[in-house]
């Protein structure tokens, strides 16, 4: 799961840094995530795992750092889909 | 000091009072594109200034939906005005809702104290207009920070006693990155002209550009990130007491309609007027702004101290719908104003005289231009799960 949301933030989050050297728990807003840029990483994480972020998920703390983004995945039930 | 006790008049008599001078001098103002000294002397005076902050700091800790009369009110008078008074307002409730230390405290006490006005430093030279990038940044100094930017526009900047300015965090920030720094005005300030103001309308703004040149110590930037404040007070407040200058203006302009069509009907009573029907059809448009007006006051009220409601997607929609059909409202309400008092509507020299609420109706839907704001929304509506 944590490869397919580096490759989605390596995309589409547009950072400073490398999505590859990312830690878990890095403020990415800190790092240049901005709302544009979050609302396709949104759009992209739903294309990748099959799933809808629901309005109570749309917080500006779903995406704000890996582990937050993968919490939300596991808790919508998303599996990694075989390649 | 001019005394912390609550005053006598309430906030709407004492803004009357405002606007009574306010439309004394607006034409004066409009024409020299000047401050409106003698409104703001007369908010002074009636503490109009700190309304907005808690008593405990030296306030009346009124409420959101009364600030957002006090600008309409004001904005009847001279929307110039009503426009100063809710920028400042919006500053404040910054201040109020996210400065959390004993610096900015004090700052708050100050307003109450000497009815400091507060302007906004959030536009910048090369970001296109998006307030949520910055190029400048805090930079640390041997003592405390300094931040210099190049603004486009500062909104009576000459006549504010501090500036809220956005920057980015650091110098390695992202553009994103962004806090917002209180400065007020002294030793530590330099505003350098760089730009002029003359424009069709809100002309007393102002809002010309300056080289702003600033030091400070690190309590006075906000801690909240400037993404959580614009969230949730500077965008709410914003559009909530922007569209309150709008109603104003456009009731200013109804009323002399209303005024034309009732001497109208008087000289002719048995006439039926094409203008009767033009104003009932005003009437119903200035409705529908003061019911946008109201639902978005009270939504804001609702979730006041509820930072996921007011980050939330369907809020942000909200405001930003609230803003657009709002400033285009304003402008059809004056023109329909204009076509109701005819000829006596577009003369400078008659009581009926309409040509600076119409220049300052346009203005509405240009200032956070409308089609940035539907692009946002846009945005919005690709996330969200319900329309």
């Amino acid at each position: 799961m944590r490869d397919l949301i580096c490759s989605v933030l390596a995309d589409h989050a547009r950072l400073k840094s490398d999505a590859s050297e990312l830690g878990d728990e890095d403020d990415l807003y800190q790092l240049g995530l901005t709302s544009h840029a979050s609302v396709n990483v949104m759009l992209a994480l739903e294309e990748a795992f099959d799933v809808e972020f629901p309005n109570e998920l749309l917080r500006k703390s779903t995406f704000q750092s890996i582990a937050n983004m993968a919490a939300a995945l596991r808790e919508l039930g998303a599996e990694v889909p075989a390649r | 000091m001019i005394g912390a006790e609550a005053p006598a008049l309430s906030l709407a008599d004492r803004a009357r009072a405002v606007s009574q001078v306010a439309a004394a001098a607006a034409e004066a103002v409009d024409r020299a594109a000047r401050f409106p000294a003698e409104a703001f002397d007369e908010a002074r005076q009636g503490r109009l200034l700190s309304a907005l902050i808690p008593s405990g700091l030296g306030g009346e800790g009124a409420s959101f939906a009364d600030v957002a009369d006090s600008v309409r009110i004001i904005a009847h008078g001279c929307a110039s005005s009503g426009l100063i008074y809710a920028m400042h307002q919006i500053q404040v409730a910054c201040l109020v809702r996210h400065g959390d230390n004993d610096v900015l405290r004090d700052a708050l006490r100050r307003v109450c104290d000497e009815q400091l006005l507060l302007a906004s430093a959030t536009s910048e030279v090369n970001v296109g207009g998006d307030v949520r990038t910055s190029v400048c940044a805090v930079e640390p100094a041997e003592t405390g920070f300094t931040l210099q930017k190049a603004a486009p526009v500062i909104s009576y900047g000459e006549q504010a006693d501090a500036v809220l300015a956005t920057a980015r965090r650091t110098p390695d920030s992202p553009p994103s990155d962004q806090v917002l720094v209180y400065l007020p005005a002294g030793p530590d300030l330099t505003l350098e002209r760089s730009g002029e103001w003359d424009t069709l309308g809100f002309r007393g703004t102002c809002s010309l550009g300056f080289r702003l040149q600033g030091r400070g110590q690190p309590d006075q930037i906000l801690t909240s990130a400037y993404g959580d404040i614009s969230a949730q007070t500077m965008l709410p407040v914003s559009h909530i007491l922007w569209a309150s200058v709008w109603l104003g203006l456009a009731e200013s302009a109804a009323a002399k309609a209303h005024t034309y069509l009732r001497a109208a009907a008087r000289k002719s009573p048995d006439r039926p007027l094409a203008a009767a029907r033009r104003t009932a059809e005003l009437s119903a448009s200035l409705q529908e702004l003061r019911g946008l007006i109201r639902a978005a006051v009270a939504l804001f009220t609702a979730h006041e101290h509820d930072g996921d409601a007011l980050g939330s997607v369907s809020f942000a929609i909200s405001m930003n719908s609230l803003k657009v059909s709002a400033s285009t409202l304003v402008v059809d309400i004056v023109a329909a104003a204009m076509g109701i008092c005819g000829m006596s509507g577009y003369r400078h020299d008659s009581p009926f005289t309409l040509g600076r609420h119409l220049r300052d109706a346009y203005g509405a839907a240009l200032m956070i231009n409308n089609d940035r704001i539907l692009d946002n929304t846009a945005q919005l509506l690709l996330v969200s799960k319900e329309i």
